[in-house]
């Protein structure tokens, strides 16, 4: 039996959890207050996952540049390949909160979404 | 070849320009940093002093009395701020009073206007902060502080108004004599002079020593300063001094004229001309000394420490002339306290020395007056609203703290002799001065200097040289 | 003068909520003052997700968050002033504005409601020795730089300070391509949520190092490295662990402070503890119809909360303007905060007054484990909540009701204290 002692990231909580493994099998979860925590702790021992959030730079926008994430957590594996996707990525104004950005980030299945709405600049 | 170079824009060298600007004469000021008031003259207590400290009959005595009689005057016709606020000399015992009856009697002789020698009860009634076991003060009426940035740059935008160049970035590397002047090589070239007016701070024994043979020796001596916020600017009204050491004058307490409370500075000798870093036992020293004189001194309120480098020279004493053996070098050396105070009299001494030298006639257009930066709270409130309508920029606040508009900021770019760098704008504007210490008004800040100086984010810099605030854009190394 | 029922210092989260709130109880004459330009406050540089799990029940980022208030204001038809910069509040509730279009102008307000957030500690505010080069950043400034502008502030990293800002800027500044070498905290315990210590340095591998602080800066012009050094129990560096880390940059991330200039300049009273106004069970100040909710009330470490305690703020602003308020005869509950319990928001409580919930929110001076969260009705204790462990860096609360205080009609005081187990 091998115990691994976490701490939930779900939210701001923070509970320390421990899980109990036979293997690659989850034998138990506790020190969870919620659901979320008993989720989070079985997908960390076994296929970690993150949101990655950056930014990417806007043409003709009333900001220079747009934040974005990716719009489900990817594996913790692929976030630099994330990050180095986004590389270069330029978007043209209007931006909405919501619009992809880059579909299909690094062969994650998972898109890049703007959480910005960036307006176009007023002609000068 | 120039009839006059000087060397170094610091406030000495400043003075020394502006009052040679009004002769006839090609001058010209080579500075090794990208901007003026860059070495002493921006860290320093901003004191001008009575003058009851120096030796009776030696030049320090007499260009201290005297500049300080010419500041008044020079702070409305250059536009920069200086305030009459009188100094304190805190006596704590009753054995230490012949110190204290020493410096009244030196400032007797040193022809200081108007000083006395208080009771305690008396500093009790004037400073209710005064530690209550004052024993006596030495009260000097004349005393004031001054804004050193200003009054640098105000002598030196003089100055170019009046025909004086300026190169800056320029490092001056060797002095060759030449038959007829002088040869200056620089790290951007080599220029040439008649006269040579050697205004270098810590570095002007250096340059002394390279054509004369009668050595001078420059001690940096570093100072430590704690500033602290506007909300404890009034906790003193004067500038409060403590009777004087072998070290200088100790840690004085004042209020700064924009507000703030200084206190400072230790006094350490050091080797390194450029050793301007504070150090921890400088700042617990400043901390722990300033309270002997001033109770209850709010130090959870310090904004920034600084330390400052005097150009202490072995004898004590300003050397302001030519050298037996270097005809046409003039110093201006040793300029340690009450450097800042005498720079009125050390330019006009400087500039009647070359005058009588060279033969020198005035000039009929010199302009004696420079506006400063716009300050719009010393504006009504309508002045301020047509100021705004005409100039939307001065509705733009940019540094919250010290309430600093756009509008100031790019006059202090687009001035002669403009800022080129974020210390070059918060010198002459405070914006970045304040309580947060530029972070909320940096990104702003260099928006607009790179806008007006037409370069990129990337090539703004704290201070010139490699100073710069950001090394690239996102992601440009992945 | 321009006249209205409430004026909101700041369009952050705060102010947005207040007025969101404010108009919702019926406030049609409301007015935002923003100095920025764009509404969202702090919120538009915090581009990390982790925002709004309690508010919306789904995990948002900062921008996205925000915009979710904007447009609930928008849709409410607030008013709303950028880039415009408040000088000056008068005793009187007169506003004093300026901005580009309209130059100065003032504001006769019924109620003010502060929400003008809080700044970052500097440098020179912690007196850290050394030189003073390009390339020290407030994590906040670096955070502007990076996430608005997409400039690299540097390269080379070390952060110190464990604040949640510092901690999110450690994973940014990487992401970005730059090197994050160490994190060092003066406290034996990090100032941030545990969870971004996991996220933003675990798993980037980068250290934590407790009772740590940088004792030296390196470099004339940019900075060349900083010398870090533990500190024994008083927070005092200890000679001869000094270790030299080369760097471009250094973040410091070593607290906030409410922003309270305005306030002080219109006399309101403030806590020695917090930095922030003294204010009752309505986030009244001393100065009647003058209210302060969010980070320039005490710092928070969750948007979250700082929405709900501004709805409660926009709330009581709007009952005190339609006149509809209780009166009070002037007897209040004081709370006590004491036993690692630093301060208490609110500070007084007046039951005519309260809502049928009241939520004291407090922070503890150390980190506690295995305690229990106490609060004492003069001498009975009350509320005895069981915690694992509290911390510094993270806010707690008690609630109280309307219903329990009414049980206790002679109350004078309600004592908050941490218990050992």
């Amino acid at each position: 039996m091998e115990i691994r002692n976490l701490t939930c990231i779900s939210c701001p909580m923070g509970c320390p959890i421990t899980v109990e493994m036979d293997g690659d099998e989850v034998v138990s979860v506790t020190g969870n207050t919620c659901k979320r925590g008993d989720v989070y702790a079985r997908k960390e021992v076994t296929n970690p996952t993150r949101i990655v959030t950056s930014t990417v730079r806007v043409i003709g926008g009333k900001a220079d540049m747009v934040s974005v994430k990716t719009k489900e957590d990817i594996p913790k594996g692929k976030i630099f390949d994330c990050v180095k996707a986004l590389k270069g990525v330029e978007v043209e104004a209007p931006v909405r909160i919501g619009d992809v950005i880059v579909p299909d980030v690094a062969g994650t299945g998972v898109d890049i979404v703007a959480t910005k709405n960036v307006a176009r600049s007023l002609p000068v | 070849m120039y009839d006059v170079i000087i060397i170094g824009g610091g406030v000495s060298g400043a003075a020394c320009a502006r009052e040679l600007s009004r002769y006839q004469a090609s001058v010209c000021v080579l500075e090794k940093e990208e901007d003026v008031c860059c070495g002493t003259s921006k860290a320093n207590s901003a004191i001008v002093h009575a003058g009851y400290d120096a030796v009776p009959g030696s030049l320090m005595a007499k260009l201290n009395v005297k500049g300080n009689e010419m500041m008044e005057q020079l702070s409305k016709d250059l536009d920069f701020p200086f305030r009459r606020i009188g100094s304190l000399v805190i006596c704590l015992n009753e054995e230490d009073m012949p110190g204290l009856e020493e410096l009244y009697e030196r400032g007797m002789e040193n022809g200081v206007p108007g000083i006395r020698i208080i009771s305690g009860e008396e500093v009790k009634a004037m400073e209710p902060n005064i530690t209550d076991s004052v024993y006596a003060a030495l009260y000097a009426p004349s005393a004031g502080i001054v804004c050193p940035f200003n009054l640098n740059i105000a002598l030196a935008e003089n100055a170019y108004e009046n025909g004086v160049e300026f190169q800056f970035d320029t490092e001056v590397e060797d002095i060759v004599k030449l038959d007829e002047g002088y040869e200056l090589h620089t790290s951007r070239g080599t220029y040439q002079a008649r006269y040579v007016v050697n205004a270098a701070g810590v570095y002007a024994d250096k340059f002394h020593n390279m054509v004369s043979e009668e050595k001078i020796h420059i001690t940096p001596r570093r100072g430590d300063y704690c500033l602290l916020d506007k909300s404890a600017g009034n906790h003193v009204s004067r500038t409060i001094f403590s009777l004087p050491t072998k070290y200088g004058k100790g840690v004085l307490v004042t209020p700064t004229v924009h507000g703030n409370l200084l206190v400072g500075p230790t006094a350490i000798d050091i080797e390194d001309k450029e050793g301007t870093n504070t150090t921890r036992e400088g700042l617990d020293e400043v901390i722990s000394k300033a309270g002997q004189n001033v109770k209850d001194l709010p130090m959870r309120q310090v904004i920034t420490s600084f330390a400052g480098l005097r150009a202490h020279e072995d004898g004590t004493e300003f050397i302001i002339g030519e050298p037996e053996d270097a005809k046409g070098f003039i110093d201006c050396a040793g300029i340690e306290s009450p450097g800042l105070t005498s720079c009125p009299a050390i330019g006009e001494m400087v500039a009647e020395l070359l005058r009588d030298k060279m033969g020198l006639e005035k000039k009929e257009n010199f302009i004696a007056t420079r506006k400063g930066i716009l300050d719009p709270d010393t504006l009504t409130k309508e002045e301020r609203a047509e100021l705004i309508r005409k100039e939307p920029a001065y509705g733009n606040i940019i540094c919250r703290c010290e309430m600093i508009t756009e509008g100031e900021i790019i006059d202090a770019i687009r001035r002669p002799l403009g800022a080129k760098s974020l210390d070059g704008v918060k010198r002459r504007t405070r914006a970045g001065m304040g309580r947060c210490q530029s972070g909320f008004c940096s990104p702003r800040t260099m928006e607009i200097l790179a806008r007006e100086l037409g370069v990129n984010m990337a090539d703004i810099t704290k201070s010139g040289g490699t100073s710069r605030l950001v090394v690239g854009t996102n992601k440009d190394r992945l | 003068m321009k006249n209205y029922d409430i004026v909101i210092i700041g369009g952050g989260p705060a102010g947005l909520a207040a007025a969101v709130s404010a108009k919702k109880n019926g406030i049609d004459s409301i007015l935002i003052l923003e100095r920025d330009k764009e509404l969202g406050g702090i919120l538009n540089q915090c581009i990390h997700n982790g925002f709004g799990l309690h508010t919306f029940k789904e995990e948002l980022t900062g921008p996205e968050y925000a915009q979710r208030f904007i447009d609930q204001a928008k849709a409410l038809k607030i008013e709303y002033c950028l880039n415009t910069m408040v000088m000056d509040i008068s005793h009187e509730k007169v506003v004093t504005a300026m901005n580009r279009e309209e130059g100065m102008f003032e504001i006769r307000a019924k109620a003010v409601i502060l929400a003008m957030g809080c700044r970052e500690r500097s440098r020179g505010a912690l007196n850290i020795p050394g030189y003073r080069p390009a390339g020290i950043y407030s994590a906040g400034t670096a955070q502007r730089l990076v996430n608005m502008e997409g400039l690299m502030p540097g390269r080379e990293v070390v952060i110190l300070g464990s604040g949640d800002i510092g901690l999110i800027m450690a994973r940014r500044m990487t992401f970005e391509g730059a090197k994050v070498k160490v994190v060092a905290e003066l406290m034996p315990y990090s100032g941030g949520l545990k969870r971004n210590i996991v996220q933003c340095l675990d798993d980037y591998g980068i250290p934590l190092k407790l009772s740590h602080t940088v004792v030296d800066i390196k470099g004339k012009e940019r900075l060349e490295g900083v010398t870090l050094a533990e500190v024994d129990s008083t927070g005092k560096p200890i000679p001869g662990t000094e270790e030299f880390y080369s760097c471009d940059t250094l973040l410091l991330s070593v607290g906030l402070i409410p922003e309270n200039e305005l306030s002080n300049g219109m006399g309101v009273e403030m806590s020695r503890v917090t930095s922030g106004p003294v204010v009752n069970e309505s986030l009244e100040t001393n100065i009647e119809g003058v209210f302060a909710c969010g980070n320039v009330l005490h710092v928070h470490d969750l948007v979250d909360f700082v929405s709900e305690e501004a709805a409660a703020a926009g709330k009581n602003a709007a009952a005190y303007v339609k006149g509809g308020r209780t009166e009070v005869d002037g007897r209040e509950i004081r709370l006590n905060p004491v036993e690692g319990v630093r301060y208490t928001v609110p500070v007084t409580i007046n039951t005519a007054r309260m809502d049928e919930n009241l939520t004291v929110r407090f922070r503890v001076g150390s980190v506690f484990k295995n305690c229990y969260v106490s609060a004492y009705f003069d001498d009975e204790r009350v509320i005895h909540r069981k915690r694992q462990i509290v911390a510094p860096g993270e806010m707690e609360e008690i609630k109280l009701t309307k219903d329990q205080l009414l049980k206790y009609p002679d109350l004078e005081t309600i004592t908050v204290k941490i218990e050992e187990a």
